[in-house]
């Protein structure tokens, strides 16, 4: 069919027509082949604009669309719009940025910048020439969503999902729900703990019949897209029956002999190999832990209740979206970094709050009574050399909280803060000024000359050069030093290179865009929440949870999705797989298939994210990506150059 | 048509990204960071899919110099697209270099999505060099 392409020039007001002569660009391009209308407008984008372009692609029966104006990234959704509401394919429309690419680039020189601008709209319309209908890639989608990681994001997204009417599994690996709030005791500035959150949280996600909750469970294999997720899941049995009697598993538990460092406790307790955390922890029936189980049969003479016969089991789950809230690791500080691992009362802020936890009337460690404590800020997080450049955001608020809990339930504790600049944003200001009105003292410094802590005659003392005080050397004598450290992504990320979620620079889980989709990841159908894509405290957590959850709502509530189609392209006649394009797909989208006697690569429409990774590495060429195939860009090219 | 003088400074073409780099291009126009206006940008989804056959077209059609915007590190589609665009320049300089194409005519740096002040550096130096190649 030929083309009969409308072409809009805007004035942008003053901000284009100022510097590039549109009237000239519109002569210049007026009787380009295709052509069938050029016309300036004053604003392409005002409503009276819009509707004459509705009106002139329906009275002329134009095939092809341009607009000459801002960036893309402005309008190219209100144009294309445009086009669709006068009954014509939106992939007929192309967006030509004079604006910032041009006029305000080039307001140096006006005859340069109208020159450019005659090019590009050139180069436009030779697209416009080449660009045809395209409908979406229609696929179905199941209304159920896996929501991986049960801690209180997970949990949270989980109840908001089953609400919504959505079928929800709840995968966690450990055999116990709450994750890191668990081990958190008070929490600022309610005061509620960690565990009666998770509670609530808990007793809201099992009387959901539309939850279920796996514990001990692993993602081990996925397949399929947005819409079909296939997941294998891993689930480890606890030994132990269900409905056991209570009396019976506190006598295994104690005749229990294996002993290994509590990871609850951030290791400064142990535990048993048949265990749980504490005592009402949700689910309520422990778990032998088969990794340091020497299966001595102790347990099994005391109570009835243990069964080893239980059986590894796999399940397969069907999902249309996947909702990531695996949560984030403390950051583990480095053998004498500040002293830690050498000098033996030096703790990190997780352990000091476990410490503080199991302190009776007195505040001890290992013994010892303590009175001076001096917590060391920023470890791990801000690094000058390291690798997390980044602010952890909750570590100032918690350990200033902590600090204050402390003062006010032990007697004579001072509390020396050696900071780098205090972050306790927004309401959590308040504590900062309390902790001050309790005589806490403040010594800040530079990142490049960071508090140091020495052991000098059997006394661990930590000294700086105080910024407060115009530098003077100020040393404190600790009974106990605390490294107020930051978050980390997850050592273990097997469940990020199952599912290829990008990492961002900090490693962490990386949305599409920070501000404007913050849940979402590339891969179609899979949404992130929590600290798994960057420090946050809880209640950003659950921000993040409830953006997500509904994110991942909308794309399994419908029953069906559209997609992008603009997707990579196989010429069947050339190809003769050679298995490259399986190789640079990030995504696996490439499988092969038989045609005519021949194996050719065949493209998984619901898979292709468009990126075209694939086409450089085709030895005969025979991939093209739809809206930038090779006749596309050349002629975009040729337009470019003078004509000759 | 007159071109003017602007046809003496040597034309290039950039090759964008829809994500990363060519926002930092518009912004670029949005702080008036002035560089030359025989500067053209062509906005491809990822850096590590452009072809050297398109590559090749430009430079053969006309055009003084191409220089790839890459999405370096920050490639919304995964951490191997600086290896992968890498490799395209690599393999596109060896087939400029056997149909006798200075392949210094190809450049390529990463462009963050904020880096308009490196992008605007970068294509003044190129011209410049170009300039001297022609000469």
């Amino acid at each position: 069919m030929k083309k009969k392409i409308g072409v809009y020039i805007c004035h942008c007001g003053g901000n284009i027509a100022d510097y590039v002569d549109v009237e000239r660009v519109r002569e210049a391009i007026k009787d380009e082949e295709g052509v069938a209308l050029a016309k300036t407008t004053m604003f392409a984008c005002a409503d009276s604009n819009q509707k004459e372009m509705v009106e002139d692609i329906k009275s002329q029966g134009l095939n092809g669309v341009v607009v000459a104006s801002c960036s893309p990234k402005l309008h190219l959704l209100t144009f294309r719009a445009v086009t669709e509401r006068a009954g014509l394919n939106k992939y007929n429309y192309v967006h030509a940025n004079i604006r910032e690419q041009v006029s305000w680039a080039h307001s140096d020189n006006k005859a340069g910048a109208t020159e450019k601008a005659i090019r590009i709209v050139r180069s436009a319309i030779a697209k416009a020439n080449c660009a045809g209908s395209l409908e979406p890639i229609e696929v179905k989608s199941t209304k159920a969503v896996a929501v991986i990681g049960a801690g209180v994001a997970g949990m949270r997204a989980a109840i908001e999902l089953a609400e919504a009417g959505a079928e929800v599994f709840l995968i966690e690996r450990e055999f116990f729900v709450g994750g890191r709030v668990a081990q958190w005791d008070n929490l600022c500035v309610s005061d509620e703990t960690g565990k009666d959150l998770v509670t609530r949280l808990y007793d809201r996600v099992m009387s959901h019949k539309h939850v279920t909750l796996f514990t001990g469970a692993e993602v081990v294999e996925n397949s399929g897209s947005v819409g079909n997720f296939n997941l294998k899941v891993k689930v480890t049995p606890r030994y132990i029956r269900l409905q056991c009697k209570k009396g019976e598993l506190q006598k295994a538990i104690d005749v229990c002999p294996v002993e290994v460092p509590d990871e609850f406790n951030f290791n400064i307790t142990t535990r048993k190999a048949i265990y749980h955390n504490y005592p009402s922890e949700y689910p309520q029936l422990p778990a032998i832990d088969m990794k340091n189980c020497t299966r001595c049969g102790e347990c099994e003479k005391v109570c009835s209740n243990i069964d080893f016969s239980q059986k590894t089991e796999y399940l397969n789950l069907k999902v249309g979206s996947i909702l990531l809230a695996t949560g984030f690791d403390p950051y583990e500080p480095k053998k004498g970094e500040f002293g830690y691992g050498e000098i033996d009362n030096v703790v990190t802020l997780p352990q000091f709050k476990r410490i503080v936890h199991y302190s009776g009337d007195k505040l001890t460690y290992k013994g010892k009574t303590i009175k001076h404590i001096a917590y060391i800020y920023c470890v791990g997080s801000r690094q000058v050399d390291g690798e997390n450049k980044y602010c952890s955001r909750y570590c100032c608020t918690s350990n200033i909280y902590t600090a204050i809990g402390v003062k006010k339930k032990f007697r004579d504790v001072y509390n020396y803060h050696f900071n780098r600049g205090i972050r306790t944003y927004g309401k959590q200001e308040v504590l900062y000024d309390e902790s001050s009105r309790l005589g806490d003292i403040y010594l800040q410094s530079f990142e490049h000359e960071p508090p140091l802590v020495e052991q000098k005659d059997g006394k661990t003392v930590v000294s700086i050069n105080d910024i407060l005080t115009t530098d003077k050397k100020l040393e404190v004598e600790a009974d106990l030093v605390v490294l107020v450290t930051g978050m980390v992504p997850r050592q273990d990320n097997s469940i990020g290179n199952l599912l290829k979620i990008p990492k961002g620079r900090d490693k962490f889980f990386n949305e599409i865009h920070m501000k404007l989709r913050p849940v979402e990841t590339v891969i179609d159908g899979i949404t992130i929440a929590g600290a798994s894509q960057g420090p946050k405290n809880i209640k950003e957590s659950i921000n993040s949870a409830l953006a997500a959850a509904t994110k991942s709502f909308s794309l399994v509530d419908a029953g069906k999705l559209a997609l992008e189609p603009t997707i990579v392209k196989v010429d069947e006649a050339l190809c003769e797989w050679c298995g490259k394009c399986d190789e640079a797909c990030p995504y696996s989208a490439f499988d092969k298939k038989e045609v005519d006697g021949k194996i050719v690569a065949r493209v998984n429409e619901t898979i292709c994210k468009g990126c075209g990774m694939c086409l450089p590495v085709c030895p005969v060429n025979a991939l093209n990506l739809v809206g930038s195939t090779d006749k596309e860009i050349e002629n975009m090219i040729d337009a470019l150059l003078p004509t000759v | 048509m007159a071109d003017g003088k602007v046809n003496d400074s040597p034309k290039i073409l950039v090759f964008s990204t829809e994500k990363i780099s060519d926002p930092a291009i518009d912004m670029a126009g949005l702080l008036k960071l002035h560089y030359p206006p025989t500067v053209y940008t062509i906005a491809v989804p990822c850096s590590s899919a452009i072809k050297p056959v398109w590559i090749l077209h430009a430079l053969e059609r006309g055009f003084d110099g191409v220089f790839i915007a890459a999405d370096g590190t920050d490639c919304p589609y995964g951490e191997s697209c600086t290896t992968k665009t890498g490799q395209l320049v690599s393999q596109t300089q060896e087939q400029m270099k056997a149909k006798g194409i200075d392949p210094a005519r190809l450049k390529m740096a990463a462009i963050c999505s904020v880096c308009s002040e490196p992008f605007v550096k970068h294509v003044k130096s190129f011209t410049e060099y170009l300039k001297k190649l022609s000469n």
